[in-house]
C-alpha cells in the first residue's frame, strides 16, 4: 500500500517545464527524500503535493484517492515550510492548536492534543511561550508538531534545516530520523544536501532540470549510479573527461584526456568505443602507490587534513588534479608536497558514463 | 571611528550646534504659540503677568476659556467628526488598495500605480476647487434634469469628508502596503495547509499581521485630517472644524491668548496620537 | 477553473474601490476643472468655449507675475530646506548614537503634527511688533520702539522652510540610513578627500531621498495657503491666494478654475523635469516610504 503516489506528474509555466513526467511511489510509513540542486523543480514538484500549484499534466494519489480536485487547506498533506513559516502572532500553543480550530474540535480535545504532541517531540509545557522565545531547533519541532497533532497521512518538508547553523543541522538529522520512527508517518522530505538525504532517508529520488535521474536507496545511488549526474551529485566523486576505446563485458577502456589510461565499469549502455564518456572515481577508494588494477603518476601538489576525510591532492601528469582519500595521516606514512608519486585503484571502482553529443 | 562624522573636535562641535540651533528653531514657534496659554493677559505677548489657566476653563467674560467657546468646541467636535469618518475610510480603501497592488497581476499595474500616488503632487487647494466644481456641475445638472436637490452636493461636511479622503487614501495606501510586502507569503499558506479557509487565513493570519499598520495608517490619516487647512477650505460649509474656525477668529478677531490655548491642546493631543502611534509600532516589533 | 475564477472575482472587488475613488475624486474633477476654465460666461446662464480665461491671465501682469513669484520662491524654498536639512538629516542617520538616533529623529517630527495654522501662529507671537523678539530687542536697548518682523518676504521664506523641512529630513534619513559607512571608508581607503567622497558617494547614494524630498517640498510650498498669508499678510503675492479670492470673494468660478490648471499644469512639469534631469521616477522616489 502507498501512501503518496504521483504518475506522470508535469508542470509548465509558459513555455519552461519545471517538473517533466515525474512518477514515483512513497510507501507507507517510510522517510523518502527528492534530492537535486536549486532549481531542479522540487520546490514545484512539493507545492502540487500540496495543492498550492496545479500540475499541467499526470495525477496525485493519496492513499489511492486522486486528489487533484481537492483543494489546499482539504488535503491530508500538511507541510513544514522552508522557514517554518510559524504564525508569530499566535504562542506555541495557538500555533499549534490551529489547525484543530478549523477543523472544529472541542476545547477539551484540542487541549489534550497539544500537549500530548508537546510531550511527544520534547518540550511538554511550552504551550504558552511565544515562538520569539524558543530556539532554532524548538521552533523545528514545534513546526512538525503543529502538522503532526493534525495526524495527516503525509508530512511535506521542505529543506526544514537550511535556515539552521551547521552544528545544530547536523543534530536534527538524527532527531528529524528519529521523529519519523515515533510518528510512524511518511515523511516526504526536500533537500539540496546529499548528505541529509542520505543519513536520514529510506529511498531517495536524485532530480536534474525537473526530471528524476533516479530513485534508489542511498547505499544503491552511492555505490550504483545509474547516470553520469548522480554519479558527480551523490558524494564526492573524482571526474575526469575522456573518450572510450573499446567496450567488452560490461568494461570499458577509457583513454583519459590529456593522457593515461584506465579500465572501469560502464555505467550505461549508450557507451560505445570512439564516444565521449566521462570517468567518476570516489577519492576514497584511491590510494597512494602502484600495483592496483588501474595506475596513474603525477606529483603532491597540497596535503588537506581534516581528520577522517582527510585528502592528497595530486596533479596527475595528464593535467588533471585528483582528489586521494585513502591516505592516512596519522604520521605513519610520510609524504610531502612536490613528491612524484603513483596513484591506483581496482576496476571495479570506477565508472564510465556516455556522455551526450 | 565612525569615518561618516567630522575628524576635528572643532567641527563636531561646530556640527553639534547646528543641529541644537535647529532644533531651537524646530521648538520657537511651538513653546511661544503654547507658553501665552498660560499668560495671564488679554494678549498672547509679554509682559508676563503670572500664571492662569483662565484661557482653558475661565467661564466669564472677557476671558472665555477653549472649553467654554461654543464656536471653538464646535469646531473641535467638527474636526473629530471628519477625522474619524475619513480615516476609516481612507484605512479600509487604503487596505483594499495595498492588497491589489502586492498581491494582483494585471494590464497597466504600474500606470495605476502611479495614478495612486498623484493625489500626494496635487497641491490640496486644487484637489478642494476641483472637488468642490465637480460635485457643483453634478448638483446643477440634477437640479436643471431632474429638479432634485442634492445638498450633500454643495459645501459642507460631505464635501470635506470626500475632499481629505482624496489624498488621505493614498498615504494609508503606503503605509498599508509597505507592511503588507514585508508580510511572508507562506504563513498564508502554511495557514491553508493546515485546513483553514481562505477567510479565517485573512481574519487569523494576514489581518493580525497588518494591523500595527492599519493603526498607525489610522493614526497618520487622522493628524493629517485634523490639521488639514488647504483642501478644507475650499470645501468648508456651516460646519467648519478646528482650524477653519480658529483661522476665522485671526482673521477676524485677532489673536487672544484662546487661540494658544487650543494650539495647546492641539499639540499635546496630537503629541499623545503621534506617541501612542509609536509605541505600538514598537510593542509589535 | 474554480480557482481562477475565484481570483478575477477577487481582483475586481479589489480594483472597484480603487477605480471609484482615482476616477470619482481625482481624475474627473480635474478635467471638470479643466471644462470651466475653458467656459466664458456672456450673460446668465449663457457661455461660449474658448481661451479666454488663459488670454486674461496673460494680458494681466498681476496675475502672471504672482505665478512667478509664486515660484522661484518655492524654487528658493526648496533649495534652503534641502541646505538646512541635509546636514540635520545626515547626522540623525550617520553620526548620532544609536539610542539617541531614536529620540532626534522622533522630535525632529513632532512638528509634523501640529496644524501649520498653530506653527504660523507661533510665529506670529515671536516675530510681530509686539511680539517676543521685539520686546526682547527693546529690552536689550538695541532698539528704541517696537519693530515689526512679520510682512517681509525673508520671514515668509523663514516661514515656508519651518514648515517643510521636515518634509526633506525624513526622506533623506531614510534613504542615509540605508547606506553602508564601508562605502565612506572605502572611498577614503582609496583615496578621496573628504570633499569628493561626500560629492562622489554621499550624495549619489542619497539621489532618490534628495529627489522626494524636493518634489514633496516643492509641491508643499507652492500649494501653501496660510504661512504666506499670515506671516506675509495681504500683499504677500501668493498664487493660491488668488485661486481662493477668485472662487470665494468674487465667485469667478472659470477664472479661479484657469488659475488652478495653471497652477497644476506648472508644478507637475517642475516636478516632470525634476524627475527627468535626476533620472528618478515618481514611484522610486515619493512612494518610497
Amino acid at each position: 500500500m502507498h501512501d503518496l503516489q504521483c504518475e506522470s506528474l508535469s508542470k509548465r509555466f509558459g513555455a519552461y517545464t519545471a517538473v517533466d513526467s515525474v512518477s514515483f511511489d512513497v510507501p507507507r510509513g517510510s522517510f523518502f527524500s527528492i534530492l537535486g540542486p536549486s532549481g531542479c523543480g522540487k520546490t514545484t514538484l512539493m507545492r502540487m503535493i500540496a495543492g498550492f500549484e496545479t500540475p499541467t499534466s499526470g495525477d496525485i494519489r493519496i492513499k489511492g484517492r486522486s486528489v487533484l480536485s481537492t483543494p489546499p487547506n482539504k488535503r491530508p498533506v500538511k507541510m513544514v515550510f522552508q522557514h517554518l513559516a510559524l504564525f508569530p502572532m499566535m504562542n506555541v500553543g495557538e500555533n499549534i492548536a490551529y489547525g484543530l480550530r478549523c477543523r472544529g474540535e472541542n476545547r477539551a480535545d484540542i487541549a489534550r492534543k497539544v500537549a500530548t504532541v508537546l510531550d511527544r517531540v520534547g518540550l511538554p509545557g511550552t504551550a504558552e511561550k511565544q515562538v520569539s522565545q524558543l530556539s532554532g531547533g524548538q521552533k523545528q519541532r514545534i513546526a512538525i508538531a503543529r502538522c503532526m497533532v493534525l495526524e495527516p497521512d503525509v508530512l511535506l518538508l521542505d529543506e526544514p534545516l537550511g535556515a539552521l547553523d551547521l552544528k545544530l543541522r547536523e543534530r536534527m538529522k538524527i532527531e528529524l530520523k528519529q521523529l519519523q520512527h515515533q510518528f510512524e508517518t511518511t515523511f516526504l522530505y526536500i533537500t539540496h544536501d546529499q548528505s541529509e538525504a542520505l543519513l536520514m532517508s529510506d529511498n531517495v529520488a536524485v532530480m536534474n532540470a525537473g526530471e528524476f535521474e533516479q530513485i534508489g536507496a542511498p547505499q544503491d545511488l552511492y555505490n550504483n549510479p545509474k547516470t553520469g549526474f548522480v554519479a558527480g551529485f551523490v558524494g564526492d566523486s573524482n571526474r575526469w573527461p575522456g573518450r572510450a576505446l573499446s567496450v567488452s563485458d560490461g568494461k570499458v577502456r577509457v583513454a583519459i584526456d590529456g593522457g593515461g589510461e584506465a579500465i572501469a565499469l560502464a555505467g550505461d549502455e549508450r557507451i560505445a568505443a570512439g564516444g565521449p564518456v566521462e570517468l567518476f572515481v570516489r577519492p576514497e577508494v584511491i590510494s597512494i602507490g602502484a600495483g592496483s588494477e588501474n595506475t596513474l603518476g603525477g606529483t603532491v601538489e597540497s596535503l588537506l587534513f581534516n581528520g577522517a576525510s582527510s585528502r592528497i591532492l595530486v596533479r596527475m601528469a595528464n593535467g588533471h588534479l585528483v582528489e586521494v582519500g585513502q591516505a592516512v595521516m596519522d604520521g605513519s606514512v610520510s609524504i610531502a608536497p612536490g613528491e612524484t608519486v603513483e596513484i591506483g585503484w581496482s576496476r571495479s571502482h570506477g565508472r564510465a558514463f556516455s556522455v551526450a553529443g | 571611528m565612525n569615518v561618516a562624522a567630522p575628524q576635528s573636535p572643532f567641527l563636531q562641535w561646530l556640527y553639534r550646534g547646528y543641529m541644537l540651533a535647529f532644533l531651537l528653531y524646530l521648538a520657537a514657534p511651538l513653546f511661544a504659540a503654547g507658553m501665552f496659554a498660560f499668560n495671564d493677559s488679554m494678549f498672547p505677548a509679554l509682559p508676563w503677568n503670572g500664571f492662569t489657566l483662565d484661557w482653558f476653563f475661565s467661564s466669564t467674560e472677557p476671558k472665555i476659556g477653549m472649553f467654554h467657546d461654543r464656536r471653538l468646541l464646535r469646531g473641535l467636535q467638527n474636526s473629530l467628526y471628519i477625522g474619524v469618518i475619513v480615516s476609516a475610510l481612507a484605512v479600509a480603501a487604503g487596505t483594499c488598495n495595498a492588497f491589489l497592488f502586492e498581491r494582483k497581476q494585471f494590464p497597466a499595474k504600474n500606470f495605476f500605480y502611479i495614478l495612486m500616488i498623484v493625489p500626494l503632487v496635487i497641491p490640496g487647494v486644487i484637489l478642494g476647487i476641483s472637488i468642490l466644481v465637480f460635485a457643483s456641475m453634478i448638483a446643477n445638472g440634477l437640479e436643471e434634469a431632474f429638479g432634485i436637490e442634492w445638498d450633500f452636493l454643495r459645501p459642507g461636511l460631505f464635501l470635506v469628508i470626500l475632499g481629505q479622503f482624496s489624498f488621505l487614501t493614498t498615504i494609508t495606501s503606503l503605509v498599508i502596503a509597505a507592511r503588507l510586502r514585508k508580510f511572508d507569503i507562506s504563513l498564508e499558506e502554511a495557514a491553508l495547509n493546515l485546513g483553514a479557509t481562505r477567510l479565517r487565513v485573512l481574519m487569523t493570519v494576514t489581518l493580525p499581521y497588518l494591523m500595527p499598520a492599519l493603526f498607525s495608517a489610522f493614526v497618520v490619516a487622522f493628524l493629517v485630517s485634523f490639521e488639514n487647512f488647504n483642501t478644507t477650505l475650499m470645501l468648508v460649509g456651516s460646519d467648519a472644524p478646528l482650524t477653519i474656525t480658529m483661522y476665522d477668529r485671526m482673521v477676524k478677531v485677532g489673536s487672544t491668548p484662546v487661540l494658544n490655548a487650543v494650539s495647546f491642546f492641539l499639540m499635546v493631543g496630537s503629541g499623545a496620537l503621534a506617541l501612542l502611534s509609536v509605541v505600538v509600532q514598537r510593542g509589535k516589533e | 477553473m474554480a480557482r481562477t475564477d475565484i481570483g478575477k472575482l477577487s481582483l475586481i472587488l479589489l480594483f472597484a474601490p480603487f477605480a471609484l475613488w482615482i476616477a470619482l475624486l481625482i481624475i474627473l474633477p480635474q478635467l471638470g476643472i479643466g471644462y470651466i476654465s475653458l467656459r466664458e460666461k456672456v450673460g446668465p446662464g449663457e457661455y461660449t468655449f474658448g481661451f479666454a480665461n488663459y488670454i486674461a491671465f496673460l494680458s494681466e501682469p498681476i496675475y502672471w507675475n504672482t505665478l512667478l513669484r509664486t515660484a522661484w520662491m518655492s524654487i528658493l524654498v526648496t533649495a534652503m530646506a534641502l541646505a538646512v536639512g541635509f546636514p540635520v538629516a545626515y547626522y540623525i542617520a550617520k553620526i548620532a548614537h544609536r539610542r539617541s538616533r531614536a529620540a532626534l529623529f522622533l522630535m525632529c517630527l513632532i512638528p509634523l503634527w501640529v496644524s501649520d495654522l498653530v506653527r504660523a501662529f507661533g510665529w506670529i507671537v515671536i516675530l510681530r511688533e509686539t511680539g517676543l523678539v521685539s520686546s526682547f530687542l527693546q529690552k536689550i536697548g538695541l532698539v528704541s520702539g517696537p519693530v515689526e518682523l512679520l510682512y517681509n518676504d525673508a520671514t515668509v521664506v523663514m516661514g515656508l522652510v519651518y514648515t517643510v523641512v521636515l518634509f526633506m529630513i525624513v526622506p533623506l534619513v531614510s534613504t542615509l540610513d540605508g547606506m553602508d559607512n564601508s562605502l565612506i571608508e572605502a572611498g577614503y581607503n582609496l583615496g578621496g578627500s573628504r570633499f569628493t567622497v561626500f560629492r562622489r558617494i554621499v550624495v549619489p547614494y542619497a539621489m532618490p531621498g534628495i529627489v522626494a524630498g524636493c518634489i514633496i517640498v516643492f509641491m508643499l510650498t507652492a500649494g501653501s495657503y496660510l504661512t504666506p498669508i499670515l506671516l506675509g499678510g495681504k500683499n504677500s503675492m501668493w498664487f493660491t491666494e488668488q485661486i481662493y479670492e477668485q472662487f470665494v470673494t468674487r465667485y469667478n468660478w472659470e477664472s479661479g478654475a484657469t488659475f488652478g490648471v495653471l497652477l497644476l499644469v506648472f508644478t507637475s512639469f517642475v516636478v516632470w523635469l525634476g524627475l527627468r534631469l535626476t533620472g528618478q521616477s515618481l514611484a522610486s522616489t515619493v512612494a518610497k516610504d
